[in-house]
């Protein structure tokens, strides 16, 4: 596999000369390197040696220090958990495969019991073992999937404590899958790209190849150009239509002024399995 | 010394026909595997590990009991042992490929495998377990070629060779604790996650490994000239013994812990494993061979008349080695999967490729095995050994 040369030198030369070198001196060396390597192919992992990412963030981004979700459980309804299952799964290319085997899952909705085990009891609210419980990564702030990864193929970014996945890292071995206490993650048993179809596609986001391993990213794409996470965005549509207070919040755990931090000031919360000292960032009002 | 493994009789090389014949058919389907994906075995979301995982943990333990023949000689100098050691070794080299070949038809992208290296993680376990399996290749391949060379010439072995010597009994006991590692430190999951895990797999793995050793000694003994030694393959039988109780007493410390307290999380995948859990029995039928041929090994293995008469011990052997594999081979690693984290329960049931690839993967072992104990033999021959 190769790249582009000419996008390689580009790259290249602006890792090497740095932001400071003089523009013009800069490109004239491209073209002269440029022309001597006609002919040429650069393979792709030497464009990961001299490609050091910036780092920076678009000034219509938005920022945190550590994200975070509230699910509002009691204003979920089943058309909201599928509206935000729906509006996850397009925008990000996830495909619909029926066998639960090889199904591939960022955001789903399950019972109570399943979602909080062992917290059941026979006379809980009926009403509540109804709801439809939306799951999903709970970005952990001490997460086990990172801590077990061999390649660091996933890993907490550093800045808003978003875990993330580099698909073209990932080796395959499952270990994240293993280490994941919710059961979050889902992996491309077989090529994914055949049960997208065509129409559907967004073709703004990556689709994966089979073999990886996947997840929810909390809408890092999506936060980078100033959106909120497409679940979050579907579901306060429809509660808005229906007079309801949002069912999803998203925001900024350490600013004390954000939403999330003011539901959670006034509502009393619970997280998935809190005795396993992963600290979820999903936060559950019931 | 290696030609030695081209010099066989017709036996050996229908023996090593059939191998490959077996490897061939391993590959193809990998092949297959590697075209259209993991999706062709019976793993899924929930049962993210299947049979090569739970093979790989196997083996592990497998490789790591030469150190049961290397340490009584090396370090308490049990003479007897001199004549075993390099069968130990050889044991382990093709025990050790086979664990590395299963990672390999594990991984979803193993061309990619080498990100392990490029991108070096050490906070997690794997990447330790690249680094022991590893280096206990490397160790084993270094020192049962270097001593065979010795005894080949006639001469004792280079004095220089002693600190590796002594650096592979740590190191084959940190092959199986790393391995258990990869288990016992996931939070979630309750069945792996228990501190004994380390001192269970290598309580099977001293089960398993010299019971193997003993079968394979019992071989040589009867197709060669070479004899691995009565009074050495009882004393391996006494070894076998002690490991299998202390495997038995183990397992029974865990399923004290889990009824005892009564924890549901605890007690689920035993329940699972041995009566099924909400109508899913998938695995009852083998647990329960397991623990029948785990109790007839024990007998045999503990009445003395039965464990010195060889032929008694190898039937032993034979019940050790399905107890084990059945126990670390199928329920540890599936069991712990279920039920899944969401407490829903989905089986598991390996396909037909899986299986034959598994099979090549054995395959491997058995045809390393045999072409590096081929060597081993003809130079102990050639010597009158």
């Amino acid at each position: 596999m190769g790249v582009d040369r000419r996008k390689f030198l580009k790259i290249a030369g602006v890792s090497a000369l740095g932001a400071a070198a003089a523009p013009a001196k800069e490109a004239l060396a491209l073209e002269w390197l440029d022309k001597q390597l006609e002919g040429f192919t650069i393979p792709e992992f030497l464009l990961h040696l001299f490609h050091k990412p910036a780092g920076s963030q678009p000034a219509e981004a938005l920022t945190a220090t550590r994200w975070a979700m509230v699910v509002n459980v009691r204003m979920l309804d089943e058309e909201i958990a599928e509206a935000c299952m729906e509006a996850c799964h397009k925008i990000h290319n996830v495909p619909h495969i029926e066998n639960p085997k090889r199904e591939i899952k960022w955001i789903w909705h399950d019972e109570y019991e399943h979602v909080f085990p062992g917290q059941e009891n026979e006379y809980i609210d009926e009403n509540l073992q109804k709801l439809p419980f939306l799951v999903l990564c709970n970005h952990c702030y001490n997460p086990p999937c990172c801590r077990v990864c061999p390649t660091k193929a996933t890993f907490k970014r550093k800045s808003d404590g978003i875990v993330m996945m580099d698909m073209h890292r990932c080796i395959g071995c499952r270990f994240c899958m293993a280490a994941c206490p919710y059961g979050s993650r889902s992996f491309n048993w077989v090529d994914p790209r055949k049960y997208i179809k065509e129409k559907e596609q967004n073709p703004e986001y990556p689709t994966r190849t089979k073999g990886v391993v996947e997840k929810c990213q909390f809408c890092a794409e999506r936060l980078a150009q100033g959106k909120l996470p497409a679940c979050v965005e579907a579901a306060q549509e429809i509660c808005k239509r229906k007079g309801k207070e949002p069912a999803l919040v998203f925001g900024d755990l350490d600013d004390p002024d954000s939403e999330v931090r003011q539901v959670l000031r006034s509502h009393y919360s619970i997280r998935r399995k809190p005795e396993l000292g992963t600290q979820p960032n999903v936060y559950y009002v019931v | 010394m290696l030609e030695k493994a081209f010099l066989g009789g017709r036996k050996y090389w229908i023996w090593m026909g059939c191998l490959l014949v077996v490897m061939g058919a391993g590959f193809i389907s990998w092949l297959y595997q590697f075209r259209i994906g993991l999706g062709i075995t019976g793993m899924s979301r929930d049962i993210s590990w299947g049979v090569y995982i739970a093979q790989f943990t196997f083996l592990v333990g497998v490789a790591a009991a030469g150190v049961m023949v290397v340490l009584p000689y090396y370090i308490n100098h049990y003479k007897p042992f001199a004549r075993i050691t390099i069968l130990a070794e050889f044991l382990g080299v093709a025990a050790v490929t086979m664990c590395l070949l299963f990672i390999l038809v594990d991984l979803g992208n193993p061309i990619r495998a080498l990100n392990v290296i490029l991108h070096p993680s050490p906070r997690s376990i794997l990447f330790w377990d690249m680094i022991v399996l590893n280096g206990y290749l490397f160790l084993n391949i270094f020192i049962g070629w270097n001593v065979l060379m010795a005894e080949r010439k006639g001469s004792p072995p280079p004095g220089w060779i002693k600190p590796f010597i002594y650096l592979s009994i740590p190191w084959a006991i940190s092959i199986h604790t790393v391995t258990a590692f990869l288990y016992a430190g996931l939070p979630g999951r309750h069945f792996w996650l228990t501190a004994i895990m380390a001192a269970r797999f290598l309580s099977s793995a001293f089960a398993a490994g010299p019971a193997l050793l003993i079968l394979f000694c019992l071989i040589v003994r009867k197709t060669t000239k070479f004899d691995p030694g009565k009074k050495q393959i009882q004393t391996l039988g006494g070894i076998v013994a002690y490991a299998m109780i202390l495997n038995v007493f183990f397992f029974l410390l865990e399923c004290f812990t889990a009824f005892y307290s009564q924890i549901p999380g605890h007690m689920h995948t035993i329940v699972y494993l041995f009566r099924g859990l909400h109508g899913h029995t998938g695995l009852v039928t083998w647990m329960w061979t397991a623990a029948f041929f785990a109790v007839v090994s024990l007998v045999l293995l503990i009445v003395p008349a039965s464990r010195r008469s060889l032929d008694t011990l190898a039937v032993a052997c034979v019940t050790v080695f399905i107890a084990t594999w059945i126990d670390k081979g199928v329920g540890l690693v599936i069991g712990g999967f279920i039920p899944n984290p969401l407490e829903h329960i989905t089986e598991y049931v390996a396909t037909v490729p899986e299986v034959f690839i598994t099979l090549g993967v054995w395959a491997t072992g058995f045809f390393i095995l045999t072409a590096l104990y081929k060597v081993a033999i003809t130079v102990k021959e050639e010597s009158g050994a």
